[in-house]
């Protein structure tokens, strides 16, 4: 099946709460979070679409607009289809159902989201850091995010060592010259002693 | 500050928690398992990664789409090549670039020559976290006749950076097809030897055959990927239904789980699709090389150097080593990617250990996180 005949498909079923395709290389379509759940779990179970695989689960953070999108990449193996949902998100708080229930691997996907951009998924059974330590703050992935010049007294920005170094190429080169005479004069010693030694 | 949230019972019997890794050989370097046991059944596993974890997407948000490129084989440096094809691949569609033929058969011998490379390595580590290590010593030396051939490519023994966007970075060098076949030569009768030690030895199927099988449903519900999935029982590799590149030229089969030894997605099927497949990247070798054009580019012409794709936003899925490698991209018209996204393997893979770990043993559960073959940096990005 083509996206525009999911899309219709789909548009029969649910009317008004399914939006228009855009017109990207891979088009989206734009839904609220109220009706994500009961959509995704309408493309995953309905014969003739089956969309058994959550292929991506990932969000794109937008300041200009004050939102946070996600997006969710599914696709069928049986029918070789696929669609690329998004849904937008208050990106002061921002907030969507889990499909955790629906693909048990949203629940690792949304982890990393809620670590990365801080969107809160409602229902999650076990929303917490995954790539970050548990008591970081801020969420990396956000474009304002400012990195934090220190964790726990370690500074992120310590001087570089290379540059407390001084130029000391006039005196190397006079105790080079001294140690050269004196390495002279010892084996100078060295022998005559082994001479008086015999 | 939400803390891990499994703690030691005070419960009467032999229950322990125990952290297994991060230095734990068979944990492959920066993974860690929080195991909690009742004797020497495993109650519950639970993967804490973010070890490595080195922010790869926020880099590709701050450098240009060419600069990018080498930060790229970072994702999975034992299956380098493929991280790179994946992102030239995104960039290539969202700015409309059409790779010359030449290159793509460049694509293709190197992606392969990486694919036996990496197996080799999946293999033999698999083989040492059981216990056997001379398997580990056949399979680094046939990796590093591979590495040898990869060098002469690109210039890099560990980090490959062969591709660029619009093709590759130069076209294979003289005599090098010739020496390719002579590897391939020597390939195969080694993979029936390493078959016959290891593959059919009795000891080792009764270390694999039937420990923790995944079935087809759980692996398509948990988005396990690549050889994993195929061992499950899932006819399924994107070389072949959803094509990319020139493969569509090559005859090849996909080999699938079915249970030989024990049951359909246990740990021995994960190995043998390894193994199989190292002999089928060699078939695909073998037909690259008898149909390489010798005329043509190997970089697209009109590819600026300062790439500015317009608004747009696109996805490309590649079958890397370890299975389906998606980067979803959005460009805003910029310099700079606005969002880069990679989707990989092991992340996927790592999701499954809790459920199939209960239960086992802690020796199944060393051969079954061997089998899944996870690189560490693939899970974190």
């Amino acid at each position: 099946m083509t996206v525009q005949e999911i899309v219709e498909q789909l548009k029969a079923t649910f009317g008004e709460k399914v939006g228009e395709l855009s017109e990207t290389l891979d088009p989206f379509l734009t839904l609220k979070a109220e009706d994500l759940l009961e959509i995704a779990g309408f493309l995953k179970d309905t014969a003739g679409l089956e969309m058994d695989f959550l292929q991506d689960e990932t969000a794109v953070d937008y300041p200009d607009e004050s939102l946070i999108r996600m997006v969710y990449h599914l696709f069928s193996y049986q029918h070789r289809h696929g669609i690329v949902l998004k849904v937008e998100l208050d990106r002061a708080a921002p907030k969507v159902p889990t499909l955790e229930g629906l693909w048990p691997v949203a629940n690792w996907l949304e982890r990393e989201v809620w670590d990365l951009f801080g969107v809160d998924f409602e229902g999650h059974s076990d929303l917490r850091r995954i790539m970050l330590p548990d008591d970081w703050e801020g969420h990396p992935l956000r474009k304002d995010y400012e990195d934090p010049t220190e964790y726990h007294g370690i500074s992120h920005d310590r001087p570089s060592p290379i540059d407390g170094f001084t130029r000391v190429d006039e005196k190397l080169r006079q105790i080079a010259a001294e140690t050269a005479a004196q390495l002279a004069a010892a084996t100078g010693e060295g022998e005559s002693s082994e001479e008086s030694a015999s | 500050m939400s803390q891990l949230s499994i703690q030691r019972q005070d419960a009467p019997g032999d229950d322990l928690l125990i952290n297994f890794g991060p230095q734990h050989p068979s944990t492959h370097g920066v993974i860690n398992l929080v195991v909690e046991t009742d004797g020497e059944v495993i109650t519950r596993a639970i993967p804490d990664v973010g070890y490595l974890h080195r922010s790869l997407e926020k880099i590709g948000e701050k450098c240009t789409y060419h600069g990018y490129m080498p930060y790229t084989d970072r994702i999975d440096y034992v299956a380098a090549m493929f991280a790179n094809e994946g992102y030239a691949r995104v960039i290539e569609r969202l700015q409309g670039i059409e790779v010359p033929q030449q290159a793509e058969y460049c694509r293709v011998l190197a992606c392969e020559l990486c694919r036996i490379a990496s197996h080799m390595i999946a293999v033999g580590t698999n083989a040492t976290d059981i216990g056997a290590v001379t398997p580990l010593l056949h399979a680094t030396r046939e990796r590093e006749y591979a590495n040898d051939l990869l060098e002469e490519l690109c210039g890099a023994r560990l980090t490959y950076n062969y591709m660029r966007i619009g093709g590759v970075s130069a076209p294979v060098p003289i005599g090098w097809l010739d020496k390719l076949s002579r590897f391939l030569d020597h390939l195969e009768p080694i993979m029936i030897e390493f078959n016959r030690l290891i593959t059919e030895n009795e000891i080792y199927v009764q270390r694999l055959a039937n420990i923790a099988p995944i079935s087809a449903k759980e692996a398509i519900a948990f988005g396990l990927v690549g050889p994993n999935l195929r061992a499950s029982g899932v006819d399924w590799d994107l070389r072949r239904d959803v094509p990319y590149g020139v493969y569509p030229d090559f005859d090849f089969e996909v080999p699938v789980g079915r249970g030989e030894r024990g049951t359909v997605g246990d740990c021995y099927d994960r190995w043998l699709m390894r193994v199989r497949e190292i002999l089928q990247s060699a078939r695909i070798l073998r037909q690259a090389i008898e149909k390489y054009p010798t005329e043509g580019e190997f970089v697209a012409a009109k590819v600026p150097r300062k790439l500015k794709p317009k608004a747009n936003e696109a996805q490309s899925r590649i079958e890397s080593a370890r299975g389906e490698m998606a980067y979803y991209v959005v460009a805003d018209g910029g310099e700079n990617p606005y969002r880069v996204r990679a989707r990989t393997g092991s992340f996927a893979v790592m999701t499954i250990v809790e459920k199939i770990s209960r239960g086992l043993m802690i020796q199944d559960l060393i051969a079954f996180f061997a089998s899944i073959d996870v690189v560490a940096p693939e899970i974190d990005r």
